[in-house]
């Protein structure tokens, strides 16, 4: 066990012990060491209560009918989100798009907004830092209208290199942008690239899936013109994301997918497709995971979402700390220095063991950590590495999770030193 | 952790940490095909020399090397087969990469409690290559074992297309 002093670190705002009680995966699997939240979390027994709840009492399909069970099952998903659009810092919900993930909530975006905004001689921006789903829908349209893909790199300290902005925003017309980097845990400033990206004339697209569920998040703060982000990453379900876009685009984009429940009229001419938000929700929505979003909302709020932040800020400060006293030069910790620019994940080179090979002998241990380039190949060329072992936590986790990590490590170092 | 020292056999560990036939060759007239891991963002390249094309499946693979890079099983994975089909014809790798599959599928289906395939007798002529058998209890892992030789089929498609 690492003996690190933790006499100066406040209190933790959270009480991962009592979070971990409320997680039924934690009980039924013992001794578990769950350090991949960052590709997906656990779900607390309220959210998966909740989905049962309306399985078992309000079931039926959404709008359009008399009966009262069908007015519950709508009430049930448009409660949900509001509460999500609020979570966001959204008052109109109508704002607020359920997609099948934040994938589809960015590919939305782009054959959306972008199929009718981006051509020949137009330029958008991305960054080093993003995740394939902000790089890929982008590439896949610049293929067909031609527009130019522009960059902003990553500076050594693992921060964006913001030193040529100004010209790289230059007559673009989106900046498509990661809130937090899900492989080394950056913290762009989001802010000021929006104000940067604005005063050039470019909308914002914000990435937030590795943001929203560990931070506070007000799209009026950020001021961005889109924001992405998905349920599972935060406590609710898998097969349901968000897209939150201000009001006037999404009334100027021309429908996502086509179907029923996003029209107003059809005829044999054409078609009148349906407000908000159902004029991208074609098809039947997922209801109990809306349902089921909506209670992650709740939970998450009812730990609060500064004391989620300053919980991880500590963790990620006692890893960072505790593991270089423990390994010195034997591990490589990538990304900012600083805690506090950084989200709630850790890539990490471990002596000369390639991560699949960690991850493999962690496992032994029952920790969870997550090898690979985390759909982020970009990045991974930047680093210079094929892959990452990355350790990511959210409120369950708390220190004797990361001395187990560092146990593990310390068994796989001498296990391929045999 | 025995199933683990099933899985890193020394001779594994050997090859990994000491590579055979690495780096580069002249292409043409090499041929190179590259493959990918999604799984783990492994990449192995290799190169392929035949003596001579147009001997088709009696072509003799002249030299091999091996790039990119990866876990311990896919790098020594490669390794082992660019020691073991250096010299051999075309119509014997292509056995050898059968048997080599065929060691990874019928450990796949015995762990689904199924009767083992049919095989020929891999033990005999896959030689080291029978280290990495312990893979097979690690289902996500065979990919990584695997992908050298799928990259090698395609160099050898290529090579015989020409």
């Amino acid at each position: 066990m690492a003996d690190i002093s933790v006499k100066d670190a406040p209190a933790d705002p959270l009480s991962p012990e009592e979070i971990r009680a409320d997680f039924p995966l934690f009980a039924n699997r013992e001794g578990i060491v769950f350090l991949d939240s960052a590709a997906s979390s656990q779900k607390p027994i309220q959210v998966i209560e909740a989905m049962d709840h309306y399985y078992a009492f309000d079931h039926s399909n959404v709008h359009r009918a008399a009966y009262d069970l069908a007015e519950a099952a709508t009430n049930d998903m448009e409660g949900a989100r509001q509460r999500i659009a609020r979570f966001i810092g959204v008052a109109d919900s109508a704002e607020l798009i359920f997609t099948k993930n934040a994938t589809e909530a960015l590919n939305l975006v782009a054959r959306s907004w972008g199929a009718a905004n981006l051509g020949e001689g137009d330029a958008i921006v991305l960054t080093q830092l993003e995740h394939h789903a902000n790089i890929v829908p982008w590439q896949q349209l610049a293929a067909e209208k031609g527009f130019e893909i522009r960059w902003i790199d990553l500076a050594d300290d693992g921060m964006l290199d913001l030193s040529d902005l100004d010209r790289i925003l230059d007559g673009a017309k989106l900046l498509g942008l990661t809130a937090m980097s899900n492989v080394i845990g950056t913290i762009p400033p989001v802010r000021l690239l929006t104000d940067a990206a604005h005063a050039s004339g470019a909308l914002v697209c914000l990435d937030g899936c590795q943001s929203v569920p560990h931070m506070p998040t007000d799209v009026k703060e950020l001021d961005v013109d889109f924001l992405a982000f998905s349920s599972h990453k935060m406590c609710g379900p898998t097969g349901i994301g968000a897209l939150w876009a201000r009001r006037h685009l999404l009334e100027d984009m021309p429908p996502f997918l086509g179907g029923g429940g996003m029209i107003l009229d059809v005829n044999r001419d054409g078609f009148i497709p349906a407000g908000l938000p159902s004029k991208f929700e074609a098809g039947t929505p997922a209801i109990a995971e809306a349902v089921g979003f909506g209670a992650a909302v709740d939970y998450l709020e009812s730990l609060g979402m500064d004391n989620v932040r300053a919980h991880e800020i500590q963790l990620t400060s006692y890893a960072m700390r505790s593991l270089k006293e423990r390994f010195g030069s034997d591990i490589t910790i990538h990304g900012p220095a600083e805690p506090d620019q950084r989200g709630a994940v850790m890539s990490m080179a471990y002596r000369d063991i390639h991560p699949h090979d960690l991850s493999q002998v962690l496992n032994q241990r029952q920790v969870c950590i997550r090898p690979g380039h985390h759909c982020a190949k970009p990045l991974m060329r930047y680093l210079g590495v094929g892959a990452t072992a990355r350790a990511s936590w959210y409120i369950y986790n708390d220190t004797n999770d990361i001395d187990l990590l560092g146990d593990a490590l310390e068994a796989a170092g001498e296990f391929f030193s045999i | 952790m025995s199933d683990l020292e099933d899985l890193y056999r020394e001779i594994i560990l050997d090859h990994y940490r000491s590579p055979r036939n690495r780096g580069e060759l002249e292409t043409p007239p090499a041929h190179r095909a590259e493959g990918f891991n999604p799984l783990c963002g492994d990449e192995i390249v290799v190169y392929l020399e035949l003596d001579d094309e147009s001997a088709g499946e009696d072509a003799v693979v002249s030299q091999v090397r091996i790039g990119g890079q990866g876990c311990s099983i896919s790098q020594s994975s490669a390794s082992m087969m660019s020691a073991a089909i250096v010299g051999k014809t075309v119509a014997e790798v292509e056995e050898l990469t059968r048997s080599f599959k065929a060691m990874m599928s019928i450990h796949e289906g015995e762990l689904d409690g199924d009767e083992a395939m049919p095989s020929g007798q891999p033990g005999e002529s896959l030689g080291d290559l029978e280290a990495l058998r312990g893979v097979v209890k690690f289902p996500v892992r065979i990919k990584c074992a695997t992908l050298s030789w799928n990259t090698l089929a395609e160099g050898i498609e290529e090579a015989l297309a020409d």
